[in-house]
């Protein structure tokens, strides 16, 4: 048992573990804070598997930023997130036929996986620390893969505007019943001769 | 020397069960942010099987590569959910799923 094993191991049963978190808890926050789990084990079975750029990736964006973009809409909406829902979901019962399908499929299919490559698991070859660097992702990601690399910037620029454009409020913001006297609304008071003697500011009074 | 975590078939299987977890809590769960949540760790499983399948083929990064395009789509994804759902709750006052029925009379 070196420390590599023990690594992958408390690695995949943090994954594991946050995973199911995120589906049973009640409260959205945990459900987050499940995520948050899955995703710092993930990063560092990414570190396991020799891809460094990707392990700091996955951690700046994933627990730097949708995690946390997860729980500030929770803490937006308040205890309407987290409300509820047994009513609603004792009668999903499709919604559960077509989980258990699901589960059942791809635990068959990995374990016949597992089971014809067993007689021969091929272990990882030998590479050197260039495999995952920042050097040779960044070679790859501008000469081979230059253009889903450009496109990728038009998709976050959609993704903000459209982002923004949903979330906006439609109500028109109410607008300030602007004073009709002229002089009044650039100045505050009785300048002209005729305003004399009218009180000042707010509503004109007959 | 344990050959456990130095063969791709072990990252595989956990993330199968990943991505099995996502897709259960995706059908079962009526919140619509435990849904989205689900989607990502989906998203997560998928990114861990294309970095083992990548770690056999040295010298080669497609699989890292696929990897970090996947990721942005992830991140554009969740602002653009979360968006849905404020919107969603603006409509509704409610953030379950079976809310959003206004396509079905």
């Amino acid at each position: 048992m070196t420390a590599g094993n023990v690594f992958f191991a408390v690695c995949s049963i943090a994954a594991l573990l946050g995973a199911m978190g995120t589906v049973l808890a009640r409260n959205p926050i945990r459900g987050a804070m499940g995520l948050l789990l899955t995703i710092v084990g993930i990063a560092g079975l990414f570190l396991k598997l020799n891809a460094q750029f990707l392990a700091a990736i996955q951690l700046i964006v994933y627990a730097g930023a949708v995690v946390v973009l997860f729980v500030f809409v929770i803490m937006l909406l308040g205890p309407d997130a987290g409300a509820n829902d047994n009513k609603t979901e004792a009668k999903a019962t499709v919604s559960r036929a077509l989980a258990g399908i699901l589960m059942a499929g791809l635990s068959i299919a990995t374990l016949v996986l597992l089971l014809r490559s067993a007689d021969k698991p091929q272990r990882f070859g030998f590479v050197g620390p260039e495999h995952g660097s920042v050097e040779a992702v960044g070679q790859q990601l501008f000469t081979k893969a230059i253009v889903p690399f450009e496109l990728t910037t038009a998709l976050l620029i959609v993704a903000v505007v459209g982002a923004i454009a949903v979330a906006r409020s439609r109500h028109q913001t109410p607008k300030v019943k602007q004073n009709p006297n002229p002089t009044r609304r650039f100045f505050g008071g009785p300048l002209l001769p005729r305003d004399a003697g009218r009180p000042l500011g707010g509503e004109e009074t007959p | 020397m344990n050959i456990l975590g130095n063969v791709v078939e072990h990252y595989v299987l956990l993330s199968a069960v990943l991505f099995a977890l996502g897709g259960i809590g995706f059908l079962v769960r009526r919140n619509v942010l435990v849904q989205l949540m689900c989607v990502e760790l989906m998203l997560n499983a998928v990114n861990l099987a294309l970095v083992a399948f990548n770690r056999r083929h040295v010298g080669d990064m497609n699989g890292q590569v696929f990897s970090f395009f996947i990721i942005a789509v992830a991140a554009a994804e969740a602002a653009v959910g979360l968006a849905i759902v404020l919107s969603f709750y603006r409509l509704k006052q409610s953030v379950f799923s079976d809310e959003a029925d206004q396509l079905r009379h």
